[in-house]
């Protein structure tokens, strides 16, 4: 009976033990709620929301320091997915959601700088020193930094205008 | 053989003799021709000819751009005088691409091949030749034929079927075409049924088309093909609600016909197959139904692509009175324009001019709840919850209901006592999944970027420490050898 149930328990009891040891010195340090968050950030580390990189941003939402609606670049739709993985209220109202918007440059100003594309986190501005650059307005995702460093002021944002592609019905007026 | 009976549907007025007494005629050349980039679903063809080229009829203007787009050919002789952007024949009024041809009036066609015996051309020869021809679907929806083809040769197709229900009010450009062409339609689905190599062939037509029926039945006779009457009711000449009726099959919910093993395709279209293959003659013209309510003469032309409606409105009819509203397509189905000044395209099946009693325009009300719009869907889906999901902000809901199998024929629209936009809220909701998509899709693509521009920064910084280390290292080296070439002398 005893050469039966002893080694069963002292098995049990040493590997509970390890597993006590392993969850304390094998602990993740991250949690996991702030890596998902960090999956739905576009990831460009521009800053906007006031966090030094996306995945600071996501600490600091998955610990409730932050809104959903923190990331601008992101928009509705990032809020949405945020608030929905955190089960957090979604006060939309606080985001003006002016729609998509582009990076443009204006042909006149550019001097060839190389400043812009230098600071771009997406590489969606092709240039060289002293030549006109230009925007992949596919790959621009409106983060503003080129419009800082511009000394021109040739680079500004400008709203994606509808293509027959892209262009979808609008909601019909209705009494409520 | 059992067969369901078709749920939904509605019975509008058809409007039919209005312009189905008279034969088709054919639309004289006009001075100029404005022929749209974009006649077709996908991504609009590029012009290949400059301002000042003469063309000939039948050459190509425009090529096609990847997998889903089609080729767009002159519909007559003469020099391109303009590549500019007009509006285009789209509920947005946005502007699209146009070619402007001014035809010189000799209608000089370009060496044409044709040939001899079309059946031993191999199938995918005529996909080939189906999609360089520019044929698109022609009841409305204008996705290229040939994509459709080529798509159902490779996973197999069991039954092809003639769309000849043509179940919009008003339109009767089929419904002519069957009565004059039969023999071309017939010959147009033998073609296709060789193309897509399918077991059989059904031609399903409305039975309020008792004359259209009776000489397509007659023409198919001795061909294998079946020609059968279903009834009227919209929306009949929806691709699953013809499927069903003739094979009895119902098509799964997010489904296309092709993932059942069958083919669907206008009778226009099958006309446009064999003069492509037989005649060599790309698609450059289509007949058009000139109907409703305000039009003095109406009836079906045959008219060049390019043609500004408004030159097809003046030549054949003018109006009676003032149009409450223009319409391209059915009335059912078809886009709102708000005038005239815009091209004819592959889709344009008809141009209405409706009067303000038949719209009959009503103030939308609340809904009562009285579920007329389920018992009228034809797809079983139930339209006012999903109105109400979208006025509530919450389109997602509306996608859970099935938004997805909506396949916009406005039967809902149409019955509903309380005049709500139904269709136009299911078309907003639509548009903003699709722009929820995008939007993820790009997302997905920031991501990669960014990465992909960490990844090449951290390697630059790399790089450049490797390389200012063998700088270092050189430097060492000489200074040691100097010091040891010092040491000895």
């Amino acid at each position: 009976m005893l050469m039966s149930v002893l080694p069963l328990t002292l098995l049990g009891a040493t590997l509970g033990f390890l597993l006590g040891v392993a969850s304390r010195v094998l602990k993740v340090e991250r949690s996991n709620v702030a890596e998902e968050i960090e999956q739905l950030l576009p990831g460009t580390q521009c800053g906007q929301c006031g966090n030094p990189s996306c995945g600071a941003a996501a600490e600091a939402a998955a610990a409730g320091q932050l809104p959903a609606t923190f990331c601008p670049p992101g928009g509705r739709a990032v809020a949405e997915a945020i608030a929905e993985k955190l089960g957090i209220p979604l006060n939309l109202s606080g985001v003006c959601d002016e729609g998509p918007k582009v990076a443009w440059v204006d042909e006149t100003l550019c001097i060839g700088c190389t400043r812009c594309y230098k600071v771009c986190p997406t590489d969606a501005i092709l240039g060289a020193a002293k030549h006109l650059h230009v925007v992949f307005a596919e790959a621009c995702t409106a983060c503003g930094k080129c419009e800082d460093v511009c000394p021109t002021e040739c680079i500004r944002l400008e709203p994606v205008k509808p293509t027959l592609q892209t262009w979808t019905w609008s909601q019909p007026a209705l009494l409520s | 053989m059992f067969r369901k009976s078709l749920r939904g549907g509605v019975h509008p007025t058809a409007h039919k003799a209005l312009s189905n007494t008279s034969p088709i005629r054919r639309f004289p050349l006009p001075q100029r021709l404005h022929i749209s980039m974009q006649q077709h679903l996908g991504t609009p063809a590029t012009p290949v000819v400059r301002v000042g080229d003469q063309v000939l009829k039948g050459q190509l203007i425009g090529a096609s751009q990847g997998h889903i787009s089609a080729p767009v050919h002159a519909p007559t002789s003469g020099r391109i005088t303009a590549i500019a952007e007009h509006t285009a024949p789209h509920p947005s009024g946005l502007p699209v691409l146009v070619v402007t041809l001014e035809c010189d009036g000799r209608d000089q066609w370009q060496d044409t091949l044709v040939v001899a015996d079309p059946y031993k051309l191999a199938p995918e020869e005529v996909c080939v030749r189906v999609g360089a021809a520019g044929i698109v679907g022609l009841g409305g929806a204008t996705f290229p034929a040939a994509v459709k083809l080529g798509l159902s040769l490779k996973t197999g197709v069991d039954t092809l079927i003639l769309n000849g229900g043509e179940c919009e009010p008003y339109l009767t450009c089929d419904d002519r075409l069957m009565r004059e062409s039969a023999t071309d339609v017939i010959q147009g689905a033998l073609l296709m049924q060789h193309a897509v190599q399918a077991r059989q062939v059904f031609i399903g037509i409305e039975d309020n088309k008792p004359e259209a029926l009776q000489i397509m039945q007659t023409a198919a006779a001795g061909t294998g093909i079946e020609v059968r009457a279903v009834p009227s009711r919209y929306p009949m000449g929806s691709e699953k609600q013809l499927v069903q009726q003739l094979t009895g099959k119902e098509l799964p919910a997010m489904s296309r016909a092709a993932d059942s093993g069958l083919l669907v395709h206008n009778v226009a279209t099958a006309r446009a197959v064999y003069q492509a293959i037989v005649e060599g003659r790309p698609l450059i013209s289509r007949v058009v139904t000139l109907s409703g309510g305000a039009v003095t003469h109406p009836g079906n032309w045959e008219v060049p692509l390019g043609t500004l409606a408004s030159e097809l409105m003046n030549h054949a009819s003018g109006f009676d009175v003032t149009p409450a509203r223009l319409i391209m397509g059915g009335p059912m189905m078809g886009i709102q324009l708000p005038n005239l000044h815009v091209p004819i395209i592959k889709g344009t099946s008809g141009i209405l001019a409706l009067t303000s009693e038949e719209i009959q325009q009503k103030q939308p009300e609340p809904c009562v709840r009285c579920a007329t719009c389920v018992r009228s869907c034809p797809m079983g889906l139930q339209p006012l919850e999903m109105a109400a999901a979208i006025r509530s902000g919450n389109v997602k809901a509306a996608a859970s209901l099935g938004l997805h199998d909506c396949v916009g024929c406005g039967a809902c629209s149409y019955i509903c006592p309380s005049s709500i936009p139904l269709v136009h809220l299911f078309n907003y909701a639509k548009g903003e999944l699709a722009a929820q998509t995008r939007a993820r899709q790009k997302m997905e693509n920031t991501r990669v970027l960014a990465q992909r521009r960490e990844e090449r920064l951290e390697r630059q910084a790399r790089e450049r420490e490797a390389l200012m280390a063998a700088r270092r290292a050189e430097a060492a080296r000489k200074a040691a050898a100097q010091a040891a070439e010092e040491q000895a002398s």
